[in-house]
């Protein structure tokens, strides 16, 4: 299994990574060598087996719907990079 | 002779019959991590002014005959990715150097209300991602045993302060074996608990169906002691059990006679280290001469394990580290003007904007490059096209593995084999090969994908000085038994009692 | 800018050469307390950043919890639309970045949707369409996102981020291609609506954002001259921020005659261009292309580990069905067979509102005569609120009062000539029935008195009875003129057939 740099830009934008082109190569070469190992998978006969997506069999977790404390607003934007006290900041999300 | 080679236990006993006051352990403990920790560096924050604090209102509390909790006036260090309000929170992380977050962890409020004293924030591999603590963007840690080898991971900042007496207890996270495995490698004792035993509310995700926090300590007494005070179902976490917590106390005291322990052959004699073997099977024998009925068993599946993890966990990991955007908290790389952008970097600016050139260039900055390597891997076995071939395989693969153990357990009450195939190794000795470092996790990963409990104490002492790990594993909620055998082997051995040569 | 179209569409009414393919969903807000997997409130207009917590805001380390409220809803509104419900659903993370979604990921649902299979059915007496089946795809919950302010000049300055709608829980209602019209479109969103509202799920206050509608739509045309016809698909276009069902049926035709016309132009069909998406404009009329992100559509689903599976039995069904409230579809046709109201009227009625039918059933109830209420109902009172600006929450008579004073008419205690006047006094001054009639001195005059004072007339005035007796009837007038004089409470018809009678009596 190789996976190409052409590839491994695809998913960067795809994760909202950056990767400088000396990355990109040693990205590439990573993902091939650990994709490769788990290529093993497929020679295992899985027909008929159920997926398991979680390690503990739980049903129908509920809370009833009664209002609790929310965060005050301070507290809410005490880390965020940028704020006005009111809202968050970020970039222009349209930015053409 | 400081106050800190008493055991949890003992210290307990101490400040409950009041020979000590909470005042003295704390100082005892912050003086030991001043001194002793800086050419370790397990504590990334040290609560100084807060833990004293809060240990004179234990001493308060209790010289005014009010009740205080059961853990009154013991440190506990936190691994760095469980929320604390009133401390840093970083998962050893660019991204949340700056975090605190405004609220409590489930077992961080449990911790407060049984007045335990929570002492500071242990070093880690970033977002819990490793399995040497090499990959903390913050600090390095080295194993008290041998400082040019790790200390494991990514609890190990956790174990290397357990290891060197800093604190009498520890909460450790694992999620493929980073309780287990950095327990091993720094010869104490760490427990990684039933998924659903103990609620994930505040712990920083990983891979969210795969953590689980436990306690790390240096006896399975304390650790039971330990997993009493923060088990227990909680209704913030959907995944949490609503299973009744037993008296690990209790429990350990009974005789292990009789229990019947699958002895797992395939991975005993695979490719691990001689002298872990010998170690290992020399346990067997201790376990044997104690009444425990020894027979081999086989996880036919369990050789998938690695493969099978080394998709769930990036797939769960590259979702939820998303989060991770510059937005809303944590770190937002600069946003340089036109004039200092690089001619690429202006194109790149003109095709995506400037909300996406924000993005990527916080969450190149933020993370580091394991992190980065696995949120790939998981974004890349997710995108179109692949989810069947990866993620859908792995979850059949995972079932399989979890019915290996279904089946086991119906013969035997615990699984014995060794936690590492090796010991500690020496820094930078796998970190250029991931899948070298991947490898090392494949008798911890089975127990995380089948959601079960797993035990890691020390069995041995290489020649080189180095601590070895005999892994226990059991059904569900089985902490009882795990803890039970551990602790009549700790009876009748003094590995768990050995410490790291002084420099 | 996009310049307005240039060409008028075809006129209603005109055949068009294509037929319009449309399929609708909907974003609805369920009514509950609190958000979808946090205890956050809901509460519309809050200051920004007022109504988060750890989950909402995606915090490291926090988990979501399902709201039990949320759940019930979504299954009452399944069954309401006829959807199954399977018995195994799930939560999926849906991955994409945007400031407004603060974990990276919406929880949706996404193979194993919460009901599936449903349909609405049209059925418009008021004739706007034609009686169909809308089938519907699937109903599924998710979270909401927050809400970015952006600023007027774009890429200048920062974008502004309020995360209190963030978590709040939304139904996504998707429908089959299966409307042919804007017209459809815009009845298959009032029954929608309207039987959202009946079931008390939604408020679907479109101002506050509670409900929201994206359409699908492109043209089948046919060509050539061989049967069978060859259709040619146009590309489907996807059309979002329509704030109005106005705007939905504007936008629907604005965009059936663009698309036609870039059909006539370019010859591009389905598959040969990806799906768009398109912006409506609501000033200016037109829809506009929408930004394409090239990676959009690849959101990696996957099961959200930090959330289980949800189970329902068929008991558990049944018991839910067993609470669901009336339909309006079942209360228009119990309208037309238990109170004799024409399906004309009763469309009128149950499109008001459940509290406007249940206003109507009260009045009804109250008389014993259905048509008469409706009559009264449907003109009297949805006049008066619309002149008064009122909502029937708010309309000044009970219903009780309005059936008593249709009770009184017909029991002659009220002279139908004055009923209109005693509603307009209780509605102005907001008096009960009886203040009302003593305050106009209106009191029942009983058949004895009237005839009493009829041969008083007649024996005062012989030429008015010579007048009728020659047969000019219309001289009666006269008389019932000088007998309301003297008893404001006669009515007038029954006064004049008591005259009659005497006369033709003392003929006989
Ligand atoms: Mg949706
Ligand atoms: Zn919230």
């Amino acid at each position: 299994m190789k996976i190409e740099p052409a590839d491994v830009s695809k998913v960067a934008l795809l994760a909202r990574l950056d990767l400088s082109a000396e990355e990109m190569q040693a990205m590439a070469a990573h993902l091939s060598g650990i994709v490769g190992y788990v290529q093993q998978l497929q020679e295992i006969d899985t027909s008929g087996v159920e997926p398991m997506a979680h390690a503990i069999e739980l049903r129908n977790v509920m809370a009833k719907d009664v209002v609790a404390a929310s965060l005050s607003r301070d507290a809410a934007l005490s880390n965020a990079p940028r704020h006005d006290g009111e809202y968050y900041l970020v970039p222009a999300v349209l930015g053409e | 002779m400081s106050l800190l080679d008493h055991s949890a236990l003992e210290l307990l006993a101490l400040l409950q019959s009041n020979q000590v006051r909470a005042e003295q352990v704390v100082t005892e403990s912050l003086s030991r991590i001043e001194q002793l920790d800086p050419p370790i560096g397990s504590f990334l924050h040290v609560n100084h002014d807060g833990a004293l604090a809060a240990a004179r209102d234990v001493d308060r509390r209790r010289h005014l005959g009010q009740p205080v909790g059961a853990l009154a006036g013991l440190p506990v260090a936190l691994k760095d990715l469980i929320c604390t309000i009133d401390q840093p929170t970083t998962c050893a992380s660019r991204m949340l150097a700056n975090f605190r977050p405004p609220y409590d962890a489930t077992v961080v409020a449990r911790l407060r209300a049984a007045d335990a004293i929570l002492i500071g924030k242990t070093n880690l591999d970033e977002f819990a991602m490793g399995s040497s603590t090499e990959s903390s963007a913050l600090q390095r840690t080295r194993n008290p045993w041998n400082r040019d080898h790790v200390p494991g991971g990514s609890s190990g900042g956790s174990a290397a302060c357990i290891a060197s007496d800093l604190v009498p207890l520890a909460l450790g996270t694992d999620t493929g074996g980073s309780i287990r495995q950095p327990a091993a490698f720094c010869g104490i004792t760490g427990l990684k608990p039933t998924y659903g035993r103990v609620s994930r509310y505040g712990l920083i995700a990983f891979a969210s169906s795969l953590d689980q926090i436990g306690p790390m300590c240096r006896s399975a007494a304390d650790a039971a002691l330990l997993l009493q005070a923060t088990a227990g179902h909680d209704r913030h976490d959907s995944t949490s059990a609503d299973v009744e917590v037993p008296d690990y106390l209790k429990a350990i005291a009974q005789p292990i006679s009789g229990l019947r322990i699958g002895i797992l052959r395939q991975q005993l004699d695979s490719d691990v280290d001689p002298e872990i073997h010998r170690a290992v099977t020399e346990a067997t024998y201790v376990l044997k001469s104690l009444g425990a009925l020894c027979q081999d068993i086989d996880l036919p599946h369990s050789q998938y394990g690695v493969a099978t993890y080394y998709v769930i966990a990036p797939c769960e990991a590259s979702s939820n580290l998303a989060r991770y955007d510059g937005v809303h908290y944590g770190f937002r790389a600069t946003q340089l003007t036109a004039a200092e952008l690089t001619a690429s970097e202006s194109a790149d600016l003109e095709s995506e904007g400037p909300l996406v050139r924000m993005y990527r260039r916080t969450r190149e900055t933020g993370f580091g490059a394991e992190v980065k390597r696995r949120i790939m891997l998981g974004t890349y076995a997710l995108s179109a096209g692949y989810y069947d071939a990866y993620y859908l395989k792995a979850q059949r693969v995972r079932r399989l593995i979890r019915q290996d153990f279904d089946r086991a357990y119906q013969q035997v009450d615990a699984l014995l084999g060794p936690v590492t195939p090796t010991p500690a190794f020496r820094f930078g000795e796998k970190s250029q090969d991931p899948l070298s470092m991947y490898l090392g996790d494949l008798f911890t990963v089975s127990a995380n994908l089948a959601g079960l409990p797993g035990l890691s104490i020390p069995c041995g002492i290489t020649v080189q000085g180095l601590p070895i790990g005999l892994h226990l594993q059991g059904p569900s909620f089985a902490e009882p038994t795990l803890l039970r055998l551990a602790h009549a082997f700790q009876q009748a051995t003094d590995w768990h009692a050995r410490r790291p040569p002084t420099s | 800018m996009t310049p307005p179209p240039t060409s008028t569409p075809p006129p209603v009414g005109a055949v068009r050469p294509y037929t319009v393919i449309v399929g609708l969903e909907v974003h609805v807000q369920l009514a509950t307390h609190t958000k979808l997997f946090c205890r956050c409130p809901v509460k519309f207009g809050a200051p920004p950043n007022t109504q988060t917590c750890p989950v909402c805001i995606g915090l490291p380390g926090a988990l979501p919890v399902l709201n039990e409220t949320a759940y019930y809803l979504s299954v009452v509104t399944a069954l309401a639309l006829n959807c199954e419900i399977p018995a195994y659903t799930k939560w999926d993370r849906k991955n994409y970045y945007y400031p407004d979604l603060p974990k990276g990921y919406q929880i949706s649902q996404f193979d194993l949707p919460m009901s599936c299979n449903g349909w609405l059915d049209l059925s418009d007496a008021q004739g706007r369409c034609s009686n169909r089946r809308i089938r519907i795809i699937r109903a599924h919950l998710e979270e909401d996102a927050g809400k970015s302010m952006h600023d007027e000049i774009a890429g200048r300055a920062d974008t502004r981020i309020d995360l209190n709608r963030t978590g709040t829980p939304l139904l996504e209602i998707v429908s089959q291609p299966d409307l042919r019209s804007s017209a459809e479109a815009k009845a298959y969103l009032t029954e929608l609506k309207l039987l959202l509202t009946y079931l008390g799920v939604s408020d679907c206050n479109m101002q506050e954002g509670s409900l929201r509608v994206d359409a699908n739509v492109n043209l089948h045309i046919p060509v050539g001259s061989g049967t069978p016809e060859e259709i040619i698909e146009t590309p489907i276009v996807e059309i979002k921020n329509m704030n109005s069902f106005r705007a939905v049926e504007r936008a629907l035709d604005f965009e059936v005659d663009r698309q036609y016309r870039e059909w006539q132009a370019t010859g591009k069909q389905k598959g040969e261009m990806p799906k768009q998406t398109r912006g409506w404009d609501d000033i200016h009329e037109v829809t506009k292309p929408q930004r394409s992100k090239e990676e959009s559509s690849d959101y990696r689903y996957f099961p959200d580990p930090d959330l289980v599976p949800v189970t329902t039995t068929t008991d558990q069904l049944e018991a839910i069905r067993s609470t669901l409230k009336e339909l309006p579809a079942a209360l228009r046709l119990r309208l037309i067979t238990d109170y004799g109201v024409t399906p004309y009227d009763a469309d009128v009625i149950v499109n008001q509102g459940r509290t406007l039918a249940d206003y109507f059933l009260a009045v009804a109830d109250q008389c014993g005569d259905g048509k008469q209420a409706c009559n009264w109902v449907t003109q009297e009172v949805l006049r008066s609120m619309k002149e008064g600006n009122l909502t029937i929450e708010s309309f000044p008579i009970p219903s009780l009062e309005l059936g008593r004073l249709i009770q009184s008419v017909q029991a002659g205690k009220l002279p139908r000539s004055r009923a209109k006047e005693v509603f307009g006094v209780m509605l102005e001054q907001i008096l009960d029935l009886d203040t009302t009639l003593s305050r106009l001195g209106i009191q029942a005059v009983d058949s004895g008195a009237l005839t009493d004072l009829g041969r008083e007339l007649l024996a005062a005035n012989p030429k008015v009875v010579a007048d009728v007796q020659a047969g000019k009837e219309q001289a009666i007038g006269a008389l019932v003129g000088q007998a309301k004089k003297s008893n404001p409470n006669v009515d007038p018809g029954v006064m004049r057939q008591i005259l009659l009678d005497l006369i033709r009596q003392s003929a006989g």
